[in-house]
């Protein structure tokens, strides 16, 4: 740990709190005050932790990351939004960790639907906040959570009610205009019973900063989320986004993560699945140049009978290092479990790096677990097959490599988002491969 | 067509092909049997420019060019396709879009424009049928899961559409059912032309039934020790390779 760079941390914090939402709220003063004695005991997570120790966090402890004020919508450039911004979508936008009603697209939500930004949540409905914040994610857990409890700003509350469709995705567009800034966002996401949503989260910046995102997920009984997360950081920034969610009996849950920004960048999807509920988590990143890219996933089988699905896969280029830790937990009590874990690693570089690690633990006997993993270049007999059909060696490296990617992109519903997420994928391989009118 | 004088090949220090010699005039079609591991599919190998084999000497002469010094995609724009006998799955990359990119790239070697998109559907579609495939088979990933006889077919699908010139097709009957068989010939029976050379290497002479052969030669430890007409075929059938190979030893 730095210890200079916490107590500059705290220093500054004593400035910054009156700032911060919540501020009439004993509990939440609580909370925030216990996260920052941890944060300033322990500091950013050190390789030493077992869940940390592919990723070296150094390069956000050597900075101090300042959070910025509320912007005026009219700082930001409507063009770039726009091409970030789902069509038929509600859109919340948080600008450097501060909703923006200006830029946002509300109208038409259903009036049983609450969606509000967390500082409007914390000033009208505080009980309902006070029940779910920090009910999903365990600020002990490692100090990321707990810098983003003691820091946050702003987020996003959504509560749908009980059998209520939302038809539309919610999307949460998260902006970051700043240098040296951080964007501090805590993000409650409810779900009950029986009830239908869909949520794209979407981290994109330009400059140098450090996005710490929290989002806690509470799915109902028979109900059903997908979550979409699209995190595409400007490449000088720094990535900690942390998704929390427990599912309730029969509850049904699936995480697409498709991880393209950021110097480094670490995901935390982590799940606890009650009796015959069932998710699904999909991750596909690509790292070019020096970027490091970690997701780290944890699904615990508290109960019988639930369901495990996950395959992460990894394209990787020059000094790019990815990092995989897949951590399966089959409770005791968790009979009949049903898991399948797999994670694939395409290297297209003799200096990129695929660390993968994955971990079962399982306590119950009667159980179905299966995992694999994958670290390997192109195949050579594929590369020349193609080649035997017209196409040359590059152009065949490349619709190999788009093919191995796009399988992850493919299992995209919402049609906006596939293509917008395709056309990054597409941006990948800017001199030739993959026809896109020929799809 | 193809002119092949003395070729000898090696796989790291083992010869594996040593002094084939091989004439193939335009709309000949020539037939290559031999034993297991006698070198067909490595002469096959050769010809389209698959890695991992030195040539050590000799030559292969395509159309008055040096064959051997082509890289593979452009001897495969110039005209030259191999059925393989074990096609490869590419999931991700679907049948139709592999079709165009190969299409495609030999308009552009020959200094036309991109096929247009309804012309290449009804083309595609007609040869679709000629081999009596579905049509889902083309939205597919290329041969992936495919049977063994769907594979072979859709190798000499993707024949009929390029249209080449010189046609080496390895064991493209092994697997294939007797309608598949059938249905195949007639295909590649359909392709024929005075301008178009085939070279089938087969076990049987089954598809030599179909597809007549104006010469056969058998490939036995990496040479040509007897070449004929077409009765060769049924005389190998009859009494095995064991004949041919003691008359040379
Ligand atoms: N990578 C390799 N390393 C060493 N030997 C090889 C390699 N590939 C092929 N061979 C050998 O080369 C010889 C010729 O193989 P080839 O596949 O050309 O035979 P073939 O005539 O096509 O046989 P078949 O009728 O069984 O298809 C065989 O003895 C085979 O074992
Ligand atoms: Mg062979």
């Amino acid at each position: 740990m730095n210890t200079a760079t916490t107590s500059r941390y705290a220093a500054e914090y004593q400035t910054i709190v009156p700032a911060l939402p919540g501020q009439n709220l004993p509990w939440l003063q609580a909370l925030r005050a216990e996260a920052l004695a941890q944060f300033s005991a322990q500091g950013f997570p050190s390789p030493r932790e077992e869940e940390w120790r592919y990723t070296n966090v150094s390069g956000i402890e050597k900075k101090l990351f300042a959070p910025l004020a509320d912007l005026t919508a009219g700082d930001v450039d409507v063009e770039w939004l726009k091409a970030h911004k789902l069509q038929d979508a509600w859109v919340l936008v948080l600008v450097n960790g501060h909703f923006s009603a200006e830029l946002s697209v509300l109208e038409g939500l259903p009036e049983a639907v609450s969606v509000t930004s967390m500082a409007d949540a914390l000033a009208t409905q505080s009980d309902k906040v006070e029940k779910y914040l920090g009910a999903a994610a365990d600020q002990a857990e490692h100090s990321f959570i707990a810098f983003n409890s003691a820091w946050f700003t702003d987020g996003l509350f959504v509560h749908v009610p009980t059998k209520l469709v939302l038809d539309r995705p919610i999307q949460l567009l998260h902006i970051v205009t700043g240098s040296d800034a951080m964007a501090t966002t805590r993000n409650i996401i409810i779900v009950d019973d029986m009830a239908e949503l869909k949520i794209v989260e979407t981290f994109v910046g330009v400059e140098a900063y450090l996005t710490a995102a929290v989002t806690e997920v509470f799915v109902g009984q028979s109900a059903e989320l997908t979550l979409y997360k699209m995190q595409s950081e400007s490449d000088k920034a720094y990535h900690f986004g942390g998704c929390y969610i427990k599912q309730a009996c029969d509850a049904r849950f699936t995480h697409h993560n498709f991880a393209f920004g950021g110097l480094l960048a670490r995901s935390d999807i982590h799940v606890d699945l009650d009796h015959a509920s069932e998710c699904e988590l999909n991750g596909l990143y690509l790292g070019v140049k020096r970027q490091h890219i970690d997701n780290h996933t944890r699904i615990k089988h508290l109960k019988p009978y639930a369901i495990s699905r996950e395959l992460y896969k990894g394209v990787l280029d020059d000094r790019a290092r990815g990092v995989f830790q897949g951590r399966v937990i089959v409770a005791e009590d968790a009979q009949k479990t049903d898991s399948q874990m797999n994670n694939r690693n395409l290297l297209l570089s003799d200096d990129a790096e695929a660390d993968t690690k994955p971990q079962l633990e399982i306590y119950a006997d009667d159980v179905k677990c299966a995992h694999g993993v994958t670290v390997g270049q192109l195949d050579e007999k594929s590369i020349f097959y193609l080649q035997s059909r017209c196409v040359d060696e590059e152009t065949a490296r490349n619709m190999l490599t788009f093919a191995f990617a796009n399988e992850m992109v493919d299992k995209i519903k919402i049609r906006g988002l596939h293509d917008m997420i395709l056309e990054q994928v597409l941006t990948r391989f800017p001199q030739q491969g993959v026809n896109k009118e020929w799809l | 067509m193809l002119s092949i004088k003395n070729l000898h090949v090696s796989i790291g220090d083992k010869p594996i092909l040593k002094g084939i010699n091989l004439e193939i005039k335009p709309g000949e079609i020539h037939a290559i049997m031999g034993p297991n591991g006698s070198g067909k599919s490595t002469l096959s190998h050769v010809l389209s420019g698959k890695g991992g084999y030195t040539v050590t000497g000799g030559s292969a002469t395509y159309q008055g060019k040096d064959l051997l010094e082509m890289a593979p995609e452009i001897r495969a724009r110039e005209g030259v396709f191999l059925a393989f006998q074990y096609p490869v799955e590419i999931p991700g990359v679907s049948n139709i879009y592999l079709l165009k990119a190969a299409l495609n790239s030999i308009r552009k070697h020959n200094g036309q424009s991109e096929v247009d998109a309804m012309d290449f559907l009804t083309l595609v579609k007609e040869k679709v049928r000629l081999l009596e495939m579905d049509e889902k088979f083309l939205y597919r990933a290329v041969n992936e899961g495919f049977s063994g006889g769907e594979k072979k077919r859709n190798e000499i699908l993707q024949m009929a559409i390029l249209e080449p010139k010189l046609c080496i097709m390895d064991e493209t009957d092994s697997g294939l059912d007797i309608d598949a068989l059938k249905i195949v010939s007639e295909g590649v029976n359909s392709l024929r032309s005075p301008e178009r050379s085939f070279v089938m290497v087969t076990h049987y002479q089954r598809l030599l039934d179909y597809i007549k052969p104006d010469k056969v030669h058998v490939l036995a430890h990496g040479q040509i020790v007897k070449s004929g007409g077409a009765d060769l075929a049924l005389e190998l059938e009859e009494k095995g390779y064991g004949w041919v190979e003691e008359a040379v030893a």
